[in-house]
């Protein structure tokens, strides 16, 4: 079952990445990406992260990508052109991009002995729920960085209202 | 006995998410697209949190990633509003065009 899930869903997270970086219009870019995050909350399941998981279809999936596809029909972006500063990119991004890769697995897959395997719906040491433990986390120890979240959240409304206002 | 999956499989997951992320960063010339590889690379290190998370039964990863996601709301809407700003006076989104600090 978690093999299961985990190949399917991270295939699935893989193709839709892949699909990210060869689409040439934003809006097909931009959808796939709600593949990848789909998958992701599925992942985050069967990991016992439940609260997660719902959280990434409401936040990511919900918002975030609404609020890009918004924006990519408000502006009414076309297809990127090539131009003399993207053959640079390309030798340099897939060399980084390969590098970056090969040092993440090369240290996970040294260290895999001590990692260590999954169990479906992972248990927490005795907690009877995930959401319970979180809540209780978040609204006691954690509860003055949990508030200042909210002004956070405010001072980016109040500058994205500012930035995107129309110049008089 | 359900067939396990080891945690260094999610990680290296992750690593390939991140890797895609990197590469769409460096070579997409879309602002927006950029952005939204962004948003990749943060979902792939919320999948290594969460990955340590179940590892070690402990609940700190997790609420970790509840805290990128509160900071990756928040850096979209000031960062689409500063492209839709960008838009409004240079009427493009290639980056190669928008070089108004250069020189």
């Amino acid at each position: 079952m978690q093999l299961a899930l985990f190949l399917i869903f991270g295939g699935l997270a893989v193709a839709g990445a892949l699909n990210l970086l060869l689409q040439r219009h934003p809006i097909n870019s931009a959808l796939s990406l709600v593949v990848v995050m789909m998958s992701l909350a599925v992942l985050y399941w069967s990991l016992g992260a439940e609260f997660l998981a719902a959280s990434q279809v409401i936040v990511y999936s919900g918002a975030i990508m609404v609020f890009f596809v918004f924006v990519i029909m408000l502006l009414n972006a076309g297809e990127e052109e090539r131009t003399t500063g993207s053959r640079a990119a390309y030798l340099v991004g897939f060399p980084g991009a390969a590098a970056i890769f090969c040092l993440l697995s090369f240290v996970f897959l040294s260290e895999r002995k001590a990692l260590g395997y999954t169990n479906i719906g992972g248990y927490l040491n005795h907690v009877t729920s995930n959401i319970s433990e979180i809540s209780t986390i978040l609204f006691t120890k954690l509860l003055l960085p949990f508030e200042v979240t909210s002004i956070l959240i405010l001072v980016a409304i109040l500058g994205a209202v500012v930035l995107a206002r129309k110049e008089q | 006995m359900l067939p396990q999956v080891p945690i260094a499989a999610y990680l290296i997951l992750a690593a390939i998410l991140f890797s895609v992320g990197v590469a769409a960063f460096l070579i997409k010339r879309n602002l927006i697209t950029i952005f939204m590889s962004i948003e990749l690379m943060l979902n792939a290190v919320n999948l290594t949190f969460v990955a340590f998370a179940h590892m070690w039964h402990q609940l700190s990863g997790q609420i970790f990633v509840f805290f990128v996601m509160v900071v990756a709301a928040a850096e979209a809407a000031v960062g689409l509003a500063i492209i839709i700003a960008i838009f409004r006076t240079r009427e493009t989104l290639n980056v190669d065009q928008i070089d108004l600090m250069k020189s």
